[in-house]
């Protein structure tokens, strides 16, 4: 069912991501239409994380684990983007 | 084509689904909150679901490490993130949606908007709102 070799054009990964993808469109409606600024935070929140499921299911479809390596790092960093735009949404209200 | 793989592609599947649904609710939900709790979620449950499918596949030690230390930063990370957004948008005066409802003057404590409002000059002098 996943090949040995390791093809990115498995039938598996096409499906998977393109249906991430669609996830990601829909946040980049949100992300230009978006009302206030928290909800384009939000909506750049999701696609980190929608990208982030892209790679997961690239490591298992090419048979390479130390992709895995760069979903945790990811992980880690999307956290820090998204504390630092709170904090700057508080501080933009306390002014 | 063992069962496993069926395992692993169901995983993968389902994950891709939840990612589906979280952008679907940040499009279609009326309000902030909503839109961020679904994102939040949804989200974090489609991530979750395709690294178990990548710990299933692979079943290596170091795999299921860095699988588990994924589960384990996005389960400690992504609320710690909404509340954060969420308490600074809602400090910034974000509005609600107009149909939700807020009965927080019936129960005894001060309402939203109140809390809001004087929270900043009523706190030396006691808020009897709070006692009740």
């Amino acid at each position: 069912m996943i090949p040995e070799g390791g093809d990115p054009g498995h039938w598996l990964f096409i499906i998977t991501s393109s249906v991430l993808a669609l996830g990601v469109a829909a946040s980049l409606v949100r992300l230009v239409q978006g009302p206030t600024l928290a909800d384009r935070v939000v909506a750049l929140d999701l696609i980190g994380f929608l990208l982030l499921g892209v790679l997961a299911a690239f490591s298992i479809v090419t048979q390479r684990p130390s992709v895995l390596f760069v979903v945790v790092v990811a992980a880690l960093i999307l956290f820090l983007g998204t504390a630092a735009f709170a904090i700057y949404l508080d501080r933009r209200w306390k002014q | 084509m063992s069962p496993i793989d069926f395992v692993t592609a169901g995983l993968m599947f389902l994950g891709a689904f939840f990612g589906m649904i979280a952008g679907v609710g940040i499009v279609r939900m009326p309000d902030l909150y909503m839109r961020m709790q679904s994102a939040t979620k949804a989200g974090t449950l489609g991530i979750l679901c395709i690294v178990l499918a990548a710990a299933t596949h692979f079943q290596t030690a170091d795999v299921v490490i860095k699988a588990s230390l994924t589960l384990l930063f996005l389960g400690g990370t992504a609320p710690i993130a909404s509340h954060l957004i969420a308490r600074a948008a809602y400090d910034s005066g974000v509005e609600l949606w107009s149909k939700t409802r807020d009965d927080r003057g019936s129960t005894g404590r001060p309402a939203v908007h109140e809390a809001v409002d004087e929270g900043a000059d009523a706190e030396g002098s006691g808020d009897s709102g709070t006692k009740a």
